[in-house]
C-alpha cells in the first residue's frame, strides 16, 4: 500500500512541479478555443433549447482538455522513464501490477481533474450554469479521465521512441478528442459522420459531461455511462494484463 | 544456511544470441563475489534476471531462497541492486529520489537511515540539489545510496566504478568493504581486475554466456601455477630452451616454467652457452593474466 502511495505522491510532483506547463498552459488553450469560437459562433442557434453556444462548449472544452492532459501525464511519464532509463528504479522494487497501475491512474486523473477545474473556473463567466446534476459531472470527469489516463499508461509501455508516442496521440487521441461533439452537438452533423460520432468513446463522455450541466444532452446519460464505463474496464484489463506480464518493460 | 543466490540451470535467449546457457552456481552469505567477464558475456543479463528487470527462458534463480518469479516480491526486499548505466530522475532531488525509493519498498520514517547513506556516501551537502545539477560520480553515489535503502542483505553492483573518478572508487570500496564486513552479500561486476582480486573472495567467470570458472580467488590464482621468468641475455636464446620461450616483452624474453626449480636448470644452460644475464625478474600471476588466458580459451 505504501508502495502505491509513494509512487502515486512521485507522479502527482512530477506533473505539478512543472504546473505551467501541464496545467496552467492546457488551460489557457481551452480559454483560447473559448474566446475565439464563442466570437465567431455567438450568433449561431442555440444548442439546446435554453442553451447558447458559448455555454454549450465549456463543458465540451473542459472534457477534451481533461482527456488530452489525462493521456498526456502517464505517457509523457513512462516513456521518458523508459527512454531515460530510471524506469528501472520502479522496476525493482516489490511494487505489484495493481499498484504500478492504479498509482499512475491516479496521478493521470488528477492532472486531469485539475486541468478540467481549471478550465471551468476561467470559461464560466461565459454563461455556465451550474451542474444541474453534479453527480453525473463527477462520474463523468473521473471516468474519462480514467480512460484516457489508461490509455496513456498503454501507449507509455507500447511506445520505444517519443516518435511513436508522437504519432499516438496526434493520429489516435487528438482526432479521437476533437471529432467528439466538443464544438457541435452531433444531432447537426449528416448522417455518416453522426454515425461515426457513435463509435468514439470520448463523444460519450462529453455528452454525459454536458447532460450533468443541461439536464439535456444528444443521447442518454446512462447509454454514455455504460459505454465509457465498459471502455474503462476494457482498457484497464489490457493495461494490467501488460503490466503483470512485464510487456515491453521486463525483457 | 540459505544461500544468498542460488542460480540453477538459467538459460536467456534474445533473438539469434544465446545471452545466457544453462548458468548454474551459487553465492553463500556474507561472501564477497566477484562475476567477471567481457562484454557480452552475460553478465548484466544475469544481474537483470537476478532482479526481475528480465525473464529467464528456464532455470531458477533464488535470493535468500525467494524465487525470483513465483516469489518476486520477497526476493526483490531481499536485493538491492545498482545498475550499470548512470540513470537519475531529473525531476526530483537527492533526498527525494531516495525517500521514494524508500517508500517504492513499502518503508516510512526511513529518515535516520538515509541521512547515514547520505552521509557515508559524503552526499549530505548534496541532498537537496536536483539530481541533474550533480556530477557524474555523485549521481553513481546516489544510485548506489539507492540501492540500500531498504537494507538488502545482498547487494549487486554492475559495474560500479565505470567512469568514477579514482577517489570516489577508493571510498566507496570502503563502504562497501564495510556493508560486507556487517554481514551484507556483495556480487561484483567490474572491468578493473585488481579491484576482484582485492576485494572478493570468490570469483565467476562467464564467457558467451557459460560459466567458464568457478573457484576461490587463491585457488584461480595457484592454477596459473607456471612461473614466468623475464631475461636480458648478451646473445640469443639457445634452441634448447626453446621450448620454454612464451614470447618477449619489451625487448625482455619470457620464458614459461612448469616450476620454479626448473629456473636453475635454465641458468645452468645459460651459462653453458656463454651467455650473460643482463636482467631476470618473476612475473606475477594476477587475476589479469588468469582472465586473459582463460578469455582467450588458453589452458592454465
Amino acid at each position: 500500500m505504501n508502495g502505491f502511495y509513494t509512487l502515486f505522491k512521485k507522479e502527482v510532483l512530477r506533473f505539478w512541479k512543472v504546473a505551467f506547463q501541464t496545467v496552467s498552459a492546457p488551460v489557457l488553450t481551452a480559454l483560447m478555443y473559448q474566446l475565439i469560437f464563442s466570437h465567431v459562433l455567438r450568433s449561431h442557434v442555440d444548442a439546446y433549447p435554453g442553451v447558447s453556444y458559448t455555454a454549450f462548449l465549456i463543458p465540451g472544452l473542459a472534457m477534451m482538455s481533461m482527456a488530452q492532459n489525462a493521456f498526456a501525464n502517464g505517457s509523457s511519464s513512462l516513456i521518458q522513464s523508459k527512454i531515460t532509463g530510471n524506469i528501472v528504479f520502479i522496476l525493482l522494487p516489490p511494487l505489484g501490477a495493481l499498484e504500478f497501475f492504479a498509482a499512475y491512474l491516479l496521478a493521470a486523473i488528477a492532472r486531469g481533474l485539475l486541468v478540467g477545474l481549471g478550465v471551468l473556473v476561467v470559461t464560466a463567466w461565459f454563461g455556465l450554469p451550474l451542474p444541474a446534476q453534479p453527480l453525473w459531472v463527477l462520474a463523468f470527469a473521473v471516468l474519462g479521465c480514467g480512460v484516457l489516463g489508461t490509455l496513456g499508461i498503454i501507449a507509455g509501455i507500447w511506445a520505444e521512441k517519443f516518435d511513436q508516442l508522437a504519432a499516438f496521440q496526434n493520429f489516435l487521441i487528438m482526432p479521437l478528442t476533437f471529432l467528439s461533439g466538443v464544438f457541435y452537438s452531433i444531432n447537426s452533423l449528416p448522417p455518416i459522420w453522426f454515425a461515426a460520432s457513435h463509435a468514439n468513446p470520448v463523444f460519450y463522455m462529453i455528452d454525459g459531461f454536458r447532460y450533468g450541466f443541461f439536464g439535456q444532452a444528444d443521447i442518454s446519460p446512462w447509454l454514455s455511462l455504460g459505454v465509457v464505463g465498459t471502455s474503462f474496464v476494457a482498457l484497464a484489463s489490457l493495461a494490467l494484463g501488460m503490466i503483470k506480464s512485464g510487456y515491453k518493460l521486463r525483457h | 544456511m540459505t544461500s544468498a543466490i542460488s542460480i540453477d540451470g538459467v538459460s536467456k535467449r534474445y533473438g539469434a544470441l544465446q545471452a545466457l546457457d544453462s548458468v548454474s552456481f551459487s553465492v553463500e552469505q556474507g561472501e564477497f563475489f566477484a562475476l567477471l567477464g567481457p562484454n557480452g558475456a552475460g553478465k548484466t543479463t544475469l544481474i537483470s534476471a537476478m532482479a526481475g528487470l528480465a525473464r529467464q527462458d528456464s532455470g531458477q534463480i533464488r535470493i535468500m531462497g525467494h524465487d525470483t518469479i513465483a516469489s518476486a516480491r520477497d526476493a526483490r526486499i531481499n536485493l538491492g541492486v545498482v545498475p550499470q548505466e548512470l540513470v537519475f530522475d531529473p525531476f526530483f532531488t537527492v533526498r527525494e529520489a531516495l525517500a521514494f525509493q524508500s517508500g517504492y519498498f513499502g518503508l516510512r520514517r526511513n529518515d535516520a537511515w538515509i541521512d547515514e547513506l547520505l552521509f557515508k556516501l559524503g552526499l549530505t551537502e548534496k541532498a537537496n540539489a536536483n539530481m541533474r545539477a550533480l556530477s557524474g560520480g555523485m549521481k553513481r553515489r546516489v544510485m548506489v545510496a539507492q540501492a540500500l535503502v531498504h537494507r538488502p542483505p545482498v547487494i549487486v553492483l554492475d559495474e560500479p566504478t565505470a567512469g568514477v573518478d579514482v577517489e570516489l572508487r577508493q571510498s566507496l570500496w570502503d563502504f562497501v568493504q564495510e556493508l560486507n564486513d556487517a554481514g551484507h552479500t556483495i556480487i561484483l561486476t567490474t572491468h578493473y581486475l585488481e579491484e576482484a582480486e582485492t576485494l572478493c573472495s570468490r570469483i565467476a567467470m562467464l564467457k558467451r554466456g557459460r560459466l567458464i570458472a568457478l573457484e576461490d580467488k587463491d585457488t584461480l590464482l595457484s592454477r596459473s601455477a607456471k612461473r614466468e621468468v623475464a631475461l636480458k641475455l648478451s646473445g640469443e636464446l639457445p634452441a634448447s630452451l626453446a621450448p620454454w620461450h612464451a614470447r618477449n616483452e619489451d625487448g625482455r624474453i619470457v620464458l614459461s616454467l612448469p616450476t620454479l626449480s626448473d629456473l636453475e636448470g635454465v641458468l645452468t644452460t645459460l651459462r653453458g652457452a656463454g651467455l650473460e644475464v643482463r636482467e631476470l625478474s618473476m612475473l606475477e600471476t594476477d587475476l589479469e593474466h588468469v582472465f586473459v588466458s582463460m578469455m582467450s580459451g588458453e589452458k592454465i
